[in-house]
């Protein structure tokens, strides 16, 4: 593994790759925003996990856990690889060997977790009817992004580290990501990363902008504040006429 | 003392005739759509039974209600906080549909389309969950009347220590009706396990009721609810449950449930009860305290100091005597007849019961003795120790004293009211025999067996100063709701999505997606199909009668 910093300078980027490595991140997390907070505005009621757990049980019980504890570790692991710069844990004294062997080891553990348990879930989705019949096309897109997105993540982690010099994404992934959020965009990073990461890259924006329309929200609501509330929630009736306010001009005169 | 109001019922049993009136209309009024096929928030049980769902008082099993921890403090069966947060993803203790059961329709286009043949064609079966040819095996009250009782009974969880006696005595068994409804508790477990805290309490009647917009359907409040009242619609993957038919009781008339008992058997009033003392009283050590301890957590109304409180804090006049007025007060505290139904979950139930005389009075009177008779009812009380305790299963957490002294006071009105209606010398030794006097014992016999509909349901309307929200519809623009968002059936993210829309208007609408839409599993043919069960009788539907002659 290299460890001098990827160099950029004479990378043609062109206008495809300012499209691909610009353009569809600020579209995708513009879209990921703007439409939570109109999904949140418009839609409390659709709001929901929509459990399907009523209908089936055995194989929920094995395969939901299994994939929402493993997606919640590729999510801490991505933090760990994308947002914290390599010269950070460079300083804290992780050596290039420990943190990959770390990254690697968890990657997979995570990622196998999360196939088997999506694997399961979706062979449940398929084969118990209550469950299928349940499923909307907008499920069935959502699953297709998902998947893509999981099994190039993965494939990208085994495969990367089966040859014999891993491509370092901290040297070009990652800057090019936090370079997006700092609003100076280096899309010369990504043009120059292997082709894996980059399918895994686009199929995470598609899936990040089809998110605030699919049954996904639910990520947002996992109830944290449950630890710190009261248990019982008293509140008074509703002292506004009708169940929404009035628009302008309609107010009650008191 | 923090006084609050609670709407609270009580029914009497002995009235019940089982005739699931309350179960129909309430089913009619609140969850006729699809995804609640299976739920009934008002179901009529017989006992000794199972139950809806199968078996639900068993909570060694289902966990729910609240117990002790080892140093005697309140928490919830289930497991508290981080536990309910690391099974999110898959509730361990969910009932399944089939605790429940499948619901199902018929294929009635059969019948009308078959093609003439030997043999009458069969409306078969469908189920209302996969779509598919079903074979029917249980329902909410498969067990009516004690149908199939010598396979199903050892599994009434409340039989359990006394099933030898009950099985012994069979040809001489028991048996009564127990219509159940949300308990709108003061200490709700079904609130208290919501991880999103979308069920709330109501602080102006108490009234508990699932906030549809916070609801993100982790069920949690279905397994943390020990009488299984709060019920996970498979549609649109929220909570739903019995609201004590809010929208009826904020304008002064009674539930659904009520309104339609046949049997009048149903009370509606205030209770004032001291907030303060609830957590105390729901941690009571011994389970067969908990009786006792819950009836004195209700205020006297008639207490200038609880009156003077109850002004400060807000409540208006009229609230305060409607408790005044309250019949469920009287039958919980002043007469002391009604007992909550399984005090020892722990969760301070509001829908409390007068636990029936009938099955004691029916095997006197087979026996050939005078059923009238005080003497024989109070020897028959304590000789029939299996219904009693039976009762007390259910009651009193076990501890017979209380449903005796309920029952014998039962047997006395009995007694004291026919020499009465014979024009006989009334004996006030009968009264004094169970420690009231004969005017007190006549006053209960008024409000047990006369009581009109304003005796009956005592309901203080919601204030003047919010008339306009209850009209909902008045003086709003009504062409905001038509064709706006939320208005379709299903929204761009699956069934109901969109905003919400006031309840009247999801009546109005629901009524015409039934007659125009509804069918089971969404048969291809379904525009020519009619379901006969949700036509109301107004207008022609498609399909329902053949076409016009061509003149």
């Amino acid at each position: 593994m290299s460890a001098e910093p990827v160099s950029t300078t004479g990378v043609e980027v062109g206008a495809l790759g300012t499209l691909l490595w610009v353009a569809v991140p600020y579209a995708a997390i513009a879209t990921f925003v703007v439409g939570h907070v109109w999904r949140y505005r418009y839609d409390k009621f659709g709001w929901t996990t929509r459990s399907s757990q009523l209908y089936e049980n055995r194989l929920l019980r094995l395969g939901s856990p299994l994939f929402h504890f493993g997606i919640l570790l590729v999510a801490v692991g991505h933090v760990g690889g994308l947002l914290i710069p390599r010269n950070w844990t460079e300083t804290l004294g992780v050596s290039d060997h420990l943190y990959h062997a770390v990254a690697v080891s968890l990657g997979v553990l995570a990622g196998v977790c999360t196939l088997a348990g999506a694997a399961i879930l979706i062979y449940r989705r398929r084969t118990v009817g209550p469950v299928f019949s349940a499923t909307t096309r907008n499920d069935k897109v959502m699953y297709v992004l998902l998947i893509a997105t999981i099994l190039l993540g993965l494939g990208t982690t085994v495969l990367g580290n089966l040859t014999d010099s891993p491509h370092d994404y901290r040297q070009t992934v990652s800057p090019w990501f936090r370079s997006i959020f700092t609003l100076h965009p280096d899309p010369a990073l990504m043009v120059v990363a292997p082709l894996g990461f980059r399918l895994h890259a686009l199929a995470a924006w598609s899936l990040f902008a089809f998110w605030p329309f699919s049954r996904l929200v639910h990520v947002f609501s996992l109830p944290i504040g449950y630890l710190t509330r009261p248990y019982i929630v008293y509140r008074t009736r509703d002292t506004a006429p009708g169940t929404r306010t009035p628009h302008r001009g309609w107010e009650r005169t008191p | 003392m923090r006084v609050m109001a609670q709407m609270a019922m009580v029914m009497n049993l002995d009235k019940c005739i089982g005739c699931h009136t309350c179960s129909v209309t309430c089913k009619q009024a609140w969850s006729n759509c699809s995804g609640v096929e299976y739920v009934w928030f008002n179901n009529v049980e017989t006992r000794p039974g199972q139950g809806y769902p199968r078996a639900y008082e068993d909570q060694e099993r289902w966990r729910g209600g609240w117990e002790l921890n080892r140093r005697g403090r309140l928490r919830l069966k289930g497991g508290g906080r981080l536990r309910k947060l690391f099974t999110i993803f898959s509730n361990p203790k969910l009932p399944s549909i089939d605790d429940y059961y499948e619901p199902w329709t018929y294929d009635y286009d059969t019948l009308t389309t078959a093609p003439l043949q030997e043999h009458t064609p069969v409306a078969q079966p469908r189920s209302l969950i996969s779509g598919q040819p079903t074979k029917i095996t249980w329902s909410a009250n498969w067990d009516d009347n004690l149908g199939g009782a010598p396979d199903h009974l050892h599994r009434d969880p409340m039989i359990k220590g006394i099933e030898d006696k009950v099985r012994l005595e069979f040809e001489k068994t028991f048996m009564f009706y127990l219509p159940r409804i949300c308990e709108h508790c003061l200490n709700p477990s079904c609130a208290a396990s919501c991880p999103s805290g979308a069920i709330y309490k109501r602080s102006e009647d108490g009234i508990v009721l699932v906030d549809q917009d916070k609801c993100r359907g982790w069920r949690m409040c279905v397994s943390g609810c020990p009488y299984k009242k709060v019920y996970f619609n498979h549609r649109t993957g929220k909570a739903e449950k019995c609201t004590f038919c809010f929208p009826r009781v904020e304008v002064g008339i009674p539930t659904v449930c009520a309104e339609t008992c046949v049997g009048r058997l149903r009370y509606i009033g205030l209770v004032l009860y001291d907030a303060d003392r609830v957590l105390a009283a729901a941690s009571t050590p011994d389970d067969k305290d908990l009786y006792e301890a819950q009836r004195e957590v209700f205020l006297d109304p008639n207490d200038p100091a609880v009156v003077a409180e109850a002004e400060r804090v807000g409540i208006p006049r009229d609230w305060i005597e409607a408790a005044q007025r309250s019949p469920v007060y009287a039958l919980i505290n002043k007469y002391r007849v009604a007992l909550p139904l399984h005090p020892e979950y722990r969760t301070m139930p509001m829908v409390w019961y007068i636990p029936p005389l009938s099955p004691v009075v029916d095997i006197v009177r087979d026996t050939g003795h005078d059923a009238e008779d005080h003497g024989n009812l109070f020897a028959a009380v304590d000789a029939l120790r299996i219904p009693v305790e039976y009762l007390a299963n259910l009651f009193t957490a076990g501890d017979p004293a209380p449903v005796d002294a309920v029952l014998r006071k039962l047997a006395a009105m009995r007694s004291y009211l026919r020499d009465i209606n014979l024009g006989r010398e009334p004996r006030e030794s009968i009264p004094e025999s169970v420690g009231m006097t004969g005017e007190q014992v006549y006053d209960m016999y008024r409000l047990l067996a006369l009581a009109k509909y304003d005796e009956r349901y005592v309901i203080p309307p919601a204030h003047a100063e919010q008339a306009h929200g209850l009209e909902e519809l008045a003086t709003e623009c009504s062409l905001d709701y038509e064709g706006g968002p939320g208005m379709g059936g299903s929204g761009p993210f699956g069934e109901s999505s969109g905003g919400a829309s006031p309840i009247a208007v999801e009546n109005f609408r629901m009524l015409r997606d039934r007659q125009t839409s509804d069918t089971y599993a969404a048969p291809v043919d379904k525009g020519s199909r009619v379901n006969l069960l949700n036509w109301d009788g107004k207008g022609t539907p498609d399909g329902l009668f053949p076409p016009k002659e061509e003149s």
